[in-house]
């Protein structure tokens, strides 16, 4: 399958992981995940606290070095070729739990920056590219508002537009939901599945979320944190439907499945 | 039947023990149970539960209990502790309904967090000897030495790039950094400048008086302060100042995952956060450094027109003759390598160990720390360089 360190995948494959260990040091904390991403597709991580999510999330966009295995975007290799990875960092959008905008620059500022590093924009073209992002996430009009001058919510969008400033191939989403109220959460969820039928993107969202996971995604990768790896990947209601682990059943019902085999 | 008043000091808690021939041991709680007051003991009730005549059950009457807390809590959960040690049944029936589920819980979760391997191992004490003591602070001391090593490598690569025009650096990061540390430090340098100035011409008419040799103040004090005291005074002020800014902002960006944004994007935050902090402390360094070396001196004429009598004409004829170039330019030589060494510490801690709130507190100290000590050993090496030189 290995030809000059490129893989084969299908061309609907966009992101391929393979063998992948993560951890800390000494403490293993995912091991031998095997599993590709399609483009355009809603790709849901799931699991519960402690089920490494996040730590796989970060290991997909570089934050963290895996201790064994590879990460491919396209054909291009994103764990050992540091070129590589770089060209794949232009190429993605990461939206961070509180949105991470940088608390020194203005929102115009933030969203603004990826295009004056990355683009040959000049000032007045960036100006209304950043007023048409900000549109986009409801956020027009706060362009010379620094971020703590804005609410939780508005900040993960204001994260979100400077995440989508570059037209992004990959978005990222770590806990979209965490910290909104239900209806802002909701509201994030519908923008999820716009951006992804505006622009194409293939989105990535790690939540434990169930009803967010129900609403976006279109195929979702459960992690065991005993188990320490994914032991289910497909749409949340086939495997609502047709899972016998009684760890995910738990896990995508809430803990009603306890009580249901409680019951004879 | 035998009464016995256990408890009764805390003015109206109360517990009674009464002996029934077909219930057991009573125990009635009565008042109010406040944990305020503090945890009643068990001690009486323990002692009688030692007499041959041990009691089957304990059962709980609280007929004239008005209201409880936790301290009841506690309380019931050490007799049924001891009541086990005995072999004693222990009849909760009597007790208010909430103080049931609450024990309902308590006993659940010791059942719940029954030790498994993960934990334990995770949470096993370490009391390690002393060798080992040792031996893992020398681990630590090469970790962060190594990790200095690090990022000075990765600074200077930064600075290759920057020459090389490669950098992502924007000029307005610098400026507002260049302000941060120049202008906005002026007040406190012109200040404690100018007290060391004034400091040092005492210190020195007190012993040049003995000789009627007053004029020479203006030679101590334009020789101290140009050649070590205004850089050294300058370096601590910009240290606790500027160096501990720079680790509690980057920290804080750390912990706001600001610095993993701009690396998802390709932005190296060497590049873009440490090279105009590094580059505007760095070059503003000497340029304060002549301010406080020009306001020492003039806090020491001060002093010589003040209380010495000499005029500031004579006392500034007597300095120019005094302060040669070459101790003026290894004043300035001094603030530089003052300020880089500030610049990196600063940025060294700010970028290292975890990302929490708790240690950016402790980064920001270090980096004040390590700043200051490594300050004082650069004088005294310097000191030493320019007597070889003969500088």
């Amino acid at each position: 399958m290995e030809r000059n360190g490129k893989h084969s995948a299908a061309r609907s494959d966009h992101i391929v992981v393979r063998n992948l260990s993560l951890g800390y040091g000494e403490r293993l904390i995912l091991q031998d995940l095997n599993f590709s991403i399609r483009r355009g597709e809603i790709f849901v991580i799931m699991g519960g606290s402690g089920s490494g999510k996040s730590t796989l999330l970060r290991a997909l966009i570089g934050l963290v070095e895996p201790l064994a295995g590879e990460i491919f975007y396209g054909d291009l290799n994103f764990t050992t070729a540091l070129e590589e990875r770089e060209r794949v960092l232009r190429r993605i959008g990461v939206l961070y739990q509180g949105g991470a905008l940088w608390s020194s620059m203005t929102l115009a500022e933030n969203v603004g920056l990826p295009l004056a590093e990355f683009t040959d924009l000049g000032p007045d073209e960036i100006r209304e590219i950043v007023s048409l992002k900000l549109a986009l996430v409801g956020l027009k009009g706060f362009e010379d508002f620094y971020p703590n001058e804005l609410s939780g919510g508005m900040r993960k969008r204001g994260g979100l537009a400077r995440a989508i400033a570059l037209d992004p191939e990959v978005l990222f989403f770590d806990e979209p939901s965490s910290g909104l109220d239900p209806v802002s959460a909701r509201l994030l969820d519908d923008l999820i599945l716009e951006l992804r039928a505006s622009l194409g993107a293939t989105i990535i969202v790690v939540t434990h979320d169930l009803a967010s996971i129900f609403a976006i995604a279109d195929r979702a990768l459960f992690l065991d944190p005993e188990r320490k790896t994914a032991t289910a990947l497909g749409h949340p209601k086939e495997l609502l439907a047709n899972s016998t682990d009684p760890k995910l059943r738990l896990f995508l019902t809430r803990g009603e499945a306890a009580n249901e085999e409680a019951k004879p | 039947m035998t009464v016995t008043s256990v408890l009764s000091s805390a003015n109206t808690r109360q517990v009674e023990i009464t002996r029934d021939a077909s219930l057991g041991l009573v125990v009635s709680l009565k008042g109010r149970w406040r944990i305020g007051r503090g945890l009643p003991s068990v001690e009486g009730i323990t002692d009688r539960l030692k007499d041959d005549s041990r009691p089957e059950k304990i059962v709980f009457d609280t007929t004239g209990l008005e209201s409880w807390d936790t301290s009841l809590l506690a309380f019931v959960v050490r007799l049924i502790g001891i009541c086990r040690q005995h072999g004693i049944r222990v009849e909760t029936e009597g007790l208010p309904q909430g103080l049931k589920r609450l024990l309902e819980l308590v006993e659940s979760d010791e059942d719940r967090s029954a030790p498994n391997e993960e934990t334990v191992s995770k949470k096993t004490e370490f009391h390690p000897s002393l060798l080992e003591r040792v031996g893992l602070r020398a681990l630590g001391f090469y970790a962060t030495w190594t990790s200095l090593l690090e990022f000075i490598g990765q600074v200077s690569i930064a600075f290759a790039k920057l020459l090389l025009g490669k950098a992502r650096m924007r000029f307005s990061d610098l400026v507002v950094q260049v302000y941060g540390c120049s202008a906005r430090a002026l007040g406190i340098v012109s200040l404690i400048s100018f007290l060391v100035g004034t400091i040092l011409a005492f210190m020195g008419a007190v012993q040049l008086q003995q000789f009627g040799a007053t004029i020479y103040v203006a030679d101590l004090v334009g020789i101290g302060i140009a050649r070590d005291m205004g850089a050294m005074m300058t370096a601590i002020i910009m240290a606790g100042r500027t160096g501990a800014a720079y680790a509690a902002e980057l920290g804080t960006m750390r912990v706001a995952e600001e610095i993993d944004a701009l690396q998802t994007m390709g932005i190296a935050p060497i590049e873009f956060l440490v090279l105009p902090r590094f580059i505007a402390l760095v070059v503003m360094m000497p340029l304060l450094c002549l301010y406080a070396d020009f306001l020492g001196m003039v806090g020491g004429a001060s002093v010589a027109a003040g209380v010495l009598g000499i005029s500031f004409r004579a006392y500034f004829h007597r300095t120019a003759a005094a302060v040669t170039l070459g101790s003026m330019l290894g004043g300035l030589v001094k603030a530089t390598v003052y300020g880089v060494l500030i610049a990196l510490a600063g940025c060294w801690r700010g970028f290292q160990g975890e990302a929490s709130s708790a240690a950016v507190g402790s980064a920001t100290t270090a980096a004040v720390v390590d700043a200051i000590v490594w300050i004082v050993v650069a004088c005294g090496m310097f000191a030493f360089i320019f007597r070889i030189l003969n500088i």
